[in-house]
């Protein structure tokens, strides 16, 4: 038999890889891009008194948007703590007592369109059911909207992490006599615990940058949230009216707005990495 | 094909034949510990166990031999009733422990589970330290103070002669073990809470030979204090470490007898030649 010539096979092997190495490069040059500009805008926004006063009217110099940072913590802390336990119980249900069950097939499904979902009809959804009854818009509402969109994906991340650890653990502390419920809180989770808060805190990072659920829940405040009971300031929303305003200072604010997003959800995202890798 | 085989009760003369080979080995004529009969098994439509009928002696050591896929470990996952972990998997018949139904509805499972422990064929310790692997199943089956734990944890991992290697280790992780020593903290995590069966699900088939070595001499240590039902794929090991031996083929039981007289003078045309390695 003659053999067949090796040249095609390495010319090949040479173009898929400088088209992989290519397309690697394409997407890190925007992300840097990205990273570049708002950060160049950004930084020079940032003072002791933009993280810690409230907003100046426009063409007035100075002024900060401490409301906003306070209501977006509080909003998406009052997410989470709503919509990750929820979330992490549905995907234990998924992942541990469902199998192969036709209600846990429905659900699955149901959390698959949730995440589709787009966030402004979230949104629009619990404008709805939150803001039009009682004729105001509140912080609640805007939390209530962004644990709605928090419950799938950590939903999803759970049911993943826990089939991703091997059945034969699942087994072992069955065979030991421990109780389903507890082997899942005590040994499974345990052994998924990297993945469940990588999945945890990516779906904290993605709310923590959502504009249009709160627009109509949460709209924005220039004020002080003493409670979350009326219009609550918020990151986003501030960037969104500021950014198109015509004022200069607004403008800069929300480059500075911008910042600390960007600077947060990076954050989160090199923390979830640290601790995926971490896993002993 | 010939049903089974299998006698309802090995005949007190043959045990006391392999008393006289292995001195230390066997125990007096002994009771029956589990008791099978007539137990079908089904993974969905697909039947994976015929008419089953085995009368297992407690402390003895019984090894359950044949080709892949015949079900071997599907017979022994129906003694701590595993299998239920899966929606699609059923059992019926009857297997007796003690005299007892365990297939009956009502059984407890914590506690067939604490009575009939498992090992499998890879080594699952919990992602928890060597200690906690221990505690973790006392604490949940016995109320014990600080000392009694310690006590008891330590005369486990002697026991499954593990001490000395991880005495000065005990609060590192378990998953950081060897193989081989992952696999003897599996044993003693399944001997520190007192049960009465050990079932093995071929033990030793992700380990090397010099592990294997000393968890064979394990079993031979253990079997003075449990009924231990050994699934191998290894002949030798079943005539190395068994009393009894069970041949299985397509999910029936073809031959069940003395370990030795099943080797050496087999009554059975199909168990002669898997010994022989016509076929396997």
């Amino acid at each position: 038999m003659r053999r067949r010539p090796s040249w095609p096979r390495k010319l090949s092997d040479v173009i898929v890889k400088v088209l992989a190495a290519l397309s690697a490069l394409f997407g890190l040059v925007f992300l840097a891009w990205i990273l570049y500009v708002v950060l160049r805008h950004g930084a020079s926004a940032l003072s002791w008194k933009f993280l810690t006063t409230l907003p100046s009217p426009p063409g007035v110099g100075g002024g900060g948007l401490a409301n906003a940072i306070i209501g977006t913590a509080a909003m998406t802390l009052l997410a989470c703590v709503m919509g990750v336990p929820v979330g992490l119980m549905a995907g234990v249900y998924l992942a541990e007592f469902g199998r192969g069950n036709r209600f846990a097939t429905l659900v699955r499904f149901l959390v698959n369109v949730m995440m589709g979902i787009p966030s402004i009809i979230v949104g629009l959804f619990v404008y709805t059911i939150m803001v039009r009854p009682v004729g105001h818009f509140s912080g609640w509402a805007g939390a209530v909207s962004l644990a709605l969109l928090i419950m799938p994906v950590v939903a999803r991340t759970t049911e993943d992490m826990l089939t991703l650890v091997p059945n034969s653990l699942r087994e072992s502390a069955l065979a030991l006599g421990v109780p389903h419920w507890r082997s899942t809180v005590q040994i499974m989770f345990r052994a998924a615990k990297a993945g469940l808060l990588t999945g945890v805190l990516l779906a904290v990072a993605r709310v923590s940058g959502e504009t249009a659920p709160l627009l109509f829940t949460a709209l924005d405040s220039p004020y002080w949230p003493h409670s979350l009971n009326g219009p609550t300031g918020n990151l986003t929303v501030t960037i969104f009216n500021y950014a198109m305003s015509p004022y200069p200072n607004w403008q800069q604010a929300a480059w500075g707005a911008s910042f600390l997003i960007t600077a947060g959800v990076l954050a989160l995202t090199i923390v979830s990495r640290a601790l995926a890798r971490e896993k002993k | 094909m010939n049903s089974s085989s299998a006698p309802q009760s090995p005949p007190a003369g043959q045990l006391l034949v392999k008393t006289s080979v292995a001195p230390h080995a066997a125990p007096a004529p002994s009771k029956t510990k589990i008791s099978v009969r007539g137990l079908d098994f089904f993974y969905g439509d697909h039947q994976a166990l015929y008419d089953n009928n085995l009368e297992i002696p407690a402390g003895t050591v019984t090894a359950i031999i044949g080709p892949s896929g015949c079900g071997k470990s599907t017979h022994i996952r129906v003694f701590n009733r595993i299998y239920q972990l899966y929606r699609d998997q059923r059992a019926s018949g009857e297997v007796r422990l003690d005299g007892q139904n365990i297939l009956a509805p009502g059984v407890d499972l914590i506690e067939l589970r604490r009575r009939v422990g498992m090992i499998f064929q890879k080594p699952t310790p919990f992602p928890l330290s060597v200690y906690e692997n221990l505690a973790y199943g006392i604490r949940l089956h016995y109320k014990v103070n600080r000392s009694e734990l310690d006590g008891r944890v330590e005369q486990a991992l002697r026991a499954a002669a593990l001490w000395d290697e991880v005495k000065d280790k005990l609060h590192r992780s378990g998953t950081a073990l060897s193989g081989g020593q992952q696999q003897r903290l599996c044993i003693a995590r399944a001997i520190a809470v007192e049960p009465e069966v050990l079932l093995m699900d071929e033990p030793t088939s992700a380990i090397d030979p010099v592990a294997t070595a000393r968890i064979e001499e394990l079993v031979n240590e253990l079997k003075q204090q449990y009924t231990i039902v050994i699934v191998t794929h290894n002949m030798q090991q079943a005539t190395r470490i068994s009393e009894f031996t069970a041949f299985f083929f397509e999910g029936r039981i073809i031959e069940f007898g003395p370990t030795i007289q099943l080797f050496t003078n087999p009554k059975e045309r199909k168990t002669e030649e898997y010994i022989t390695g016509r076929f396997g």
